[in-house]
């Protein structure tokens, strides 16, 4: 089972354990993190924000044009931003670490 | 007060979405009225604001059908129960008085009644506002989310940022009458209408429209009431000063839960607790449905939402009539008031 290491905007790190073929949005929820995920993940907003540690961005399947385009709704962006909804777990991602962005 | 502010319902329903349109439907057929809030001008919430062209394929009993749709047969299915809507506003205190529910509008609109059902969603609705500090000082003076009377950019320093159609369409509408439109975006790449698109490159180029690409907004500069700079920052952290007299942010829109927390419900996370059989709150009379509502093993559906609905109209009816039982009787029997039956 993989795992998510996820740092809260309060500073706290923890360790997620992941279903591959969850989302980063769905397993932040399930623990009860916080985040808004205000669509709940139909590619219609983009209050599920996370930053990707840089070591990890690049392993990530490249964004949409519909993320990239609710990317630019998104306040604070990084050059590692992605839609928590779109990084769908898997083996090759056990040990990700990101960043929770702020919920309003 | 007055007559026009002032509102006594059995039923007040917080969020016009597809969930509170159904919660009216639900009361309805128990002959409790009710009165409905949003802050959206238009009813639908999400379906409206967010996907009205999205195809829904998971609607019982509608193979397919369009968010905008959805919207639509809902307005008509509760149009025999004549709901009051009071859109455009947010409701911001709920207070007891009795075995009253009190409830203040943003306008001033104060509706009574015995039971409130939240169908608040993800929250209400409103502009996108990027989290620049002081930001709320200049809002409506020289911070801006929709152009209202373009006059008053004429001649003006403006600083458009966005990267959708209603930033691009601005400021091609804008850069003749501005002194100078400066369009910040965070990438090269616009997602509006191809010939807009050609336009404001033909702008650019004519130096009429200055790009400021890839920046994104980072801090306002101004006496706290009239703007001087817009401060913009590349992902790397390259700062620049963009002299400004306004700020149009297209962003487009975002969800606030704002009061819904202060009103002692144990909102935590967006969500409100509920007993899953009646959506009954912590407080008694109130109920929530639809995504704002929590329990185990919630799913945020349209449809759980519908039965919410239902559950909590039936729950509500001991409030509303606390001297009558609560007669059970099946749609087919009881027909639709003001409905001909086939």
């Amino acid at each position: 089972m993989p795992i998510i290491h996820v740092t809260t905007v309060e500073g706290e790190a923890l360790e997620l354990q992941a279903d591959s073929g969850r989302s980063v949005m769905e397993v932040v929820k399930a623990n009860d993190l916080p985040m808004l995920a205000a669509c709940g993940g139909a590619l219609a907003c983009a209050t599920c924000h996370v930053i990707v540690d840089p070591d990890w961005y690049d392993r990530l399947q490249l964004p949409s044009e519909d993320e990239e385009d609710l990317l630019d709704t998104a306040h604070g962006l990084t050059s590692t931003s992605r839609l928590g909804c779109q990084i769908l777990m898997r083996e090759e991602l056990d040990g990700i670490r990101v960043r929770l962005t702020p919920m309003d | 007060m007055t007559e026009d502010e002032d509102f006594t319902t059995d039923v007040a329903v917080i969020g016009a979405g597809p969930v509170g349109l159904f919660a009216v439907f639900e009361c309805g057929m128990l002959k409790m009225r009710c009165h409905l809030i949003d802050a959206l001008p238009a009813i639908g919430g999400q379906c409206t604001a967010l996907y009205p062209e999205k195809p829904i394929y998971d609607i019982p009993a509608a193979p397919e059908l369009s968010a905008a749709e959805l919207v639509d047969r809902l307005h008509r299915q509760i149009a025999p129960f004549a709901p009051q809507f009071h859109l455009d506003q947010q409701v911001v205190a709920l207070q007891r008085a009795g075995d009253i529910w009190e409830l203040v509008t943003s306008r001033g609109i104060r509706i009574r009644a015995r039971a409130v059902i939240v169908a608040a969603g993800a929250g209400a609705f409103g502009p996108n506002r990027p989290p620049l500090a002081d930001i709320e000082d200049y809002e409506g003076r020289c911070v801006h989310y929709l152009v209202a009377e373009r006059a008053r950019f004429r001649g003006q320093r403006l600083v458009i940022a966005g990267g959708g159609d209603s930033a691009v369409d601005w400021a091609i509408a804008l850069a003749d009458e501005a002194a100078e439109v400066h369009l910040v975006h965070r990438r090269e790449r616009f997602r509006a209408a191809p010939e807009s698109v050609d336009r404001l490159h033909q702008l650019v180029a004519e130096g009429r429209i200055q790009l400021v690409i890839p920046y994104q907004l980072a801090g306002l500069e101004g006496d706290g009431t009239r703007l001087s700079g817009v401060l913009v920052k590349t992902l790397d952290g390259d700062q620049r000063r963009i002299p400004a007299d306004h700020l149009l942010a297209f962003f487009g829109l975002a969800t606030r839960l704002g009061p819904i927390n202060d009103w002692g419900l144990g909102a935590r996370n967006g969500v409100v607790p509920v007993e899953p059989a009646t959506c009954a709150t912590s407080a008694p009379g109130v109920f929530a449905v639809g995504d704002i509502a929590g329990y185990p093993h919630k799913l945020k559906l349209i449809l759980t939402g519908f039965a919410e609905a239902a559950h909590a109209a039936h729950a509500a009816f001991a409030f509303v009539y606390p001297d009558r039982a609560l007669h059970f009787e099946y749609s087919t029997s009881t027909g639709v008031p003001g409905r001909e039956s086939a």
